[in-house]
């Protein structure tokens, strides 16, 4: 059954945060990708049947989201959420956090350690992968990246359909706020893995099994360096498990955050 | 008039073919296929050139740089301005430029650009360029800050220029503790500033605002026009009135002793352009950020393959046709060069002679024809429509140094 889905607009020092919420039950803060996110995926419909879904859209990333000029790191997204988790008056929120997500999502938890009920991480981003490199979208188009995090392009097409113009302006501006914070070292912090041990809140690291965006190495330096935390692949998915995989991921997050 | 000689110094030697299997010449073009036994005779021959010309009567050498392609030879426009620092007299060694946004210390630049200066006894133009999108690739350079950077580098470099040390710079990409550089430039208050572009209006009306001459890159004689208009209008605007002494262009001219070779050899001006902006991913040529975000929407169908390239890509006849590539003997040139002095009234005019394999012989051939010939006629038509240079006219190297600033109309209060 799908729940109401509604946009709310807080304001945080001077920024308009646009943020999309549905469903009810314990709070689930989901964190979206480089790529930006769509308004509506069956995954968050999923999740919102069990929870109470919050899905800020991050800022600068699509024509909707307003560009703090000021900001310059993923860890000021980070710090921001914390700001409007408190505006929201949400208490000990678990934290789905998807590629790009993945690292906000993980610098969180290290801000705050004892905040969160329970994390997830999937094909998360932020920390340097052991053996390889994360997939530098600089190179390629729009499409090719955005087709790069999935493993069967029929997912892609699903989602996506004919690629508007809407959508690649949108890509293209999430590109240009993926550099202003993210640029150098791309897509990582250098610090991430030791402060990672801090964080005790129970922890899923997924990861789809034809990652080609972030290397497997990366989630099993998540898995060992968070305090209580388990690898799960999914099997037949890229990078964007959520989209292609919608109702594996949101099951796997389901039973994971309630068997906890 | 100030006439000088530019080519892009490209690595012709290298193989094309495996380019154009590649798809692409440019970034991500393997440099495996860098031949350095060809780089080394081509760097020296390129020298061999500039030393001859000044020999030929060529008052004046535009240099600039670019990053992994074949294209252009010169990683490191200063290098070759050091050299021909020392090894020439008299020529005016012109910088078109130095990319201000790829300088991570610009404290540096502007310690190198203040010892050319010097070595040259005061020969230096100091031109800046953002550098284009892939050479912020291949450098590592945040595209999404790169006018910022450009803009913030440009008052550093002129701060440290011009501002006795020590002092502090905490600025928004750059901070230094001590900026303190011992090597100053010889000339006051420092060297002349040019600034090149081809595309971009808010460098057209970045460079009015602070009184540098805008050289404008090959541009058709219309479009060169609607440049001259805005920059006059922004000139205004600013408090003064600009003039000949503002505008600088460059040119693609091959001139040869006969008609036959002159086209031959103005053919190969398509080799660079193909690889300039053909062989080349749009996203490498313009990353996000990097462009002015009023083109993003036509940008992004061009980058997906779905629109044609906003530039164009005209033919060789073409681009006779409007104008932006003459050939010939110095006697049909000179009449086609009147008709773009008399309609666009530049009097910096940078005559890009040489490109692709055009032979060492036929280069040279070129260089003599345009020292003696071309360049010398030049100057005369210049005179006699008026256009001084500004070394002629000695005009301020920069807003801040003029005397002739008409006061704004103030808003009522």
């Amino acid at each position: 059954m799908a729940a109401a889905w509604r946009e709310e607009h807080i304001d945080l020092g001077g920024l308009k945060l646009r943020i999309g919420r549905g469903g009810s039950g314990r709070p689930l803060l989901v964190l979206h990708h480089d790529t930006g996110t769509l308004d509506k995926l069956p995954f968050y419909e999923a999740l919102s049947a069990k929870f109470d879904v919050i899905v800020p859209n991050h800022p600068g990333f699509g024509q909707e989201a307003e560009r703090p000029q000021w900001m310059r790191h993923p860890r000021d997204i980070a710090s921001l959420y914390q700001w409007m988790l408190a505006e929201l008056k949400v208490d000990r929120p678990s934290l789905v956090g998807l590629g790009f997500g993945g690292w906000i999502a993980a610098e969180m938890a290290t801000q705050a350690p004892r905040d969160y009920h329970r994390i997830v991480l999937v094909g998360a981003m932020g920390v340097k992968p052991p053996e390889g490199h994360i997939f530098d979208q600089a190179i390629v188009s729009y499409i090719d990246y955005a087709q790069a995090g999935f493993h069967d392009p029929s997912a892609f097409a699903r989602v996506y359909g004919d690629v508007t113009t809407e959508q690649l302006v949108d890509w293209d501006l999430c590109r240009e706020m993926s550099f202003r914070i993210a640029w150098k070292p791309y897509m990582y912090t250098p610090s991430l893995p030791n402060l990672l041990g801090g964080v005790k809140a129970p922890a899923l690291v997924a990861w789809g099994e034809h990652d080609r965006i972030v290397p497997r190495s990366a989630g099993e330096l998540y898995a060992k360096s968070l305090g209580n935390a388990r690898l799960e692949i999914v099997a037949g998915a890229g990078h964007c498990v959520d989209m292609e995989k919608p109702d594996e991921l949101a099951r796997l997050v389901t039973s994971f955050i309630e068997e906890n | 008039m100030h006439v000088m000689y530019f080519t892009e110094q490209p690595m012709s030697a290298y193989p094309a073919e495996i380019g154009l299997e590649t798809g692409h010449t440019a970034l991500m073009f393997s440099n495996k296929h860098f031949d350095p036994v060809a780089g080394s005779r081509l760097y020296n021959q390129y020298l061999e050139h500039y030393i001859y010309a000044e020999e030929q009567g060529v008052e004046g050498f535009m240099l600039n740089e670019h990053h992994n392609a074949p294209f252009c030879m010169q990683a490191k426009c200063n290098i070759f301005a050091s050299i021909l620092a020392a090894v020439t007299k008299k020529a005016k060694i012109v910088l078109l430029g130095n990319p201000l946004p790829l300088a991570e210390n610009p404290i540096r630049l502007a310690e190198e650009l203040a010892m050319i200066d010097m070595i040259s006894k005061g020969r230096l133009v100091s031109g800046f360029v953002r550098g284009g999108g892939q050479e912020q690739l291949a450098t590592g350079v945040n595209p999404a800050f790169n006018r910022e950077r450009f803009e913030e580098a440009h008052e550093l470099v002129t701060a440290a220029w011009s501002r006795p040390g020590p002092f502090r710079w905490e600025g928004t990409h750059f901070q230094h503790r001590v900026v303190n550089p011992w090597a100053v430039p010889l000339q006051k208050p420092y060297p002349r500033v040019w600034i090149p572009g081809v595309l971009s209006q808010e460098t057209i009306i970045w460079a009015a605002k602070q009184r540098y001459p805008y050289i404008a890159l090959n541009t058709s004689i219309e479009a060169t026009k609607k440049i001259w208009e805005l920059y006059d209008r922004i000139a205004l605007e600013t408090g003064y009135e600009s003039g000949p002494e503002n505008r600088g262009y460059l040119q693609q001219i091959h001139v040869s002793d006969s008609e036959e070779k002159a086209e031959r050899n103005a053919r190969q001006f398509l080799w660079m352009q193909g690889e300039f902006t053909g062989l080349a991913h749009p996203v490498w040529s313009s990353p996000s950020g990097y462009f002015s975000p009023e083109h993003r929407r036509n940008f992004v169908e061009f980058a997906v393959g779905r629109a044609v390239n906003p530039r164009g890509r005209p033919t060789f006849e073409q681009q006779v046709a409007d104008g932006r590539i003459f050939f010939g003997t110095p006697k049909t040139v000179i009449p086609k060069i009147r008709r773009v002095l008399e309609e666009t009234r530049p009097s910096i005019y940078g005559i890009w002679g040489n490109d692709g394999s055009v032979s060492d012989e036929d280069a040279r051939t070129c260089i003599r024809l345009l020292g003696q010939e071309v360049m010398p006629a030049m100057r005369e038509i210049g005179e006699e429509l008026g256009l001084k240079d500004p070394f002629q006219l000695n005009s301020p190297v920069h807003l801040k140094y003029s005397t002739d600033i008409k006061s704004m109309p103030q808003a009522a209060e």
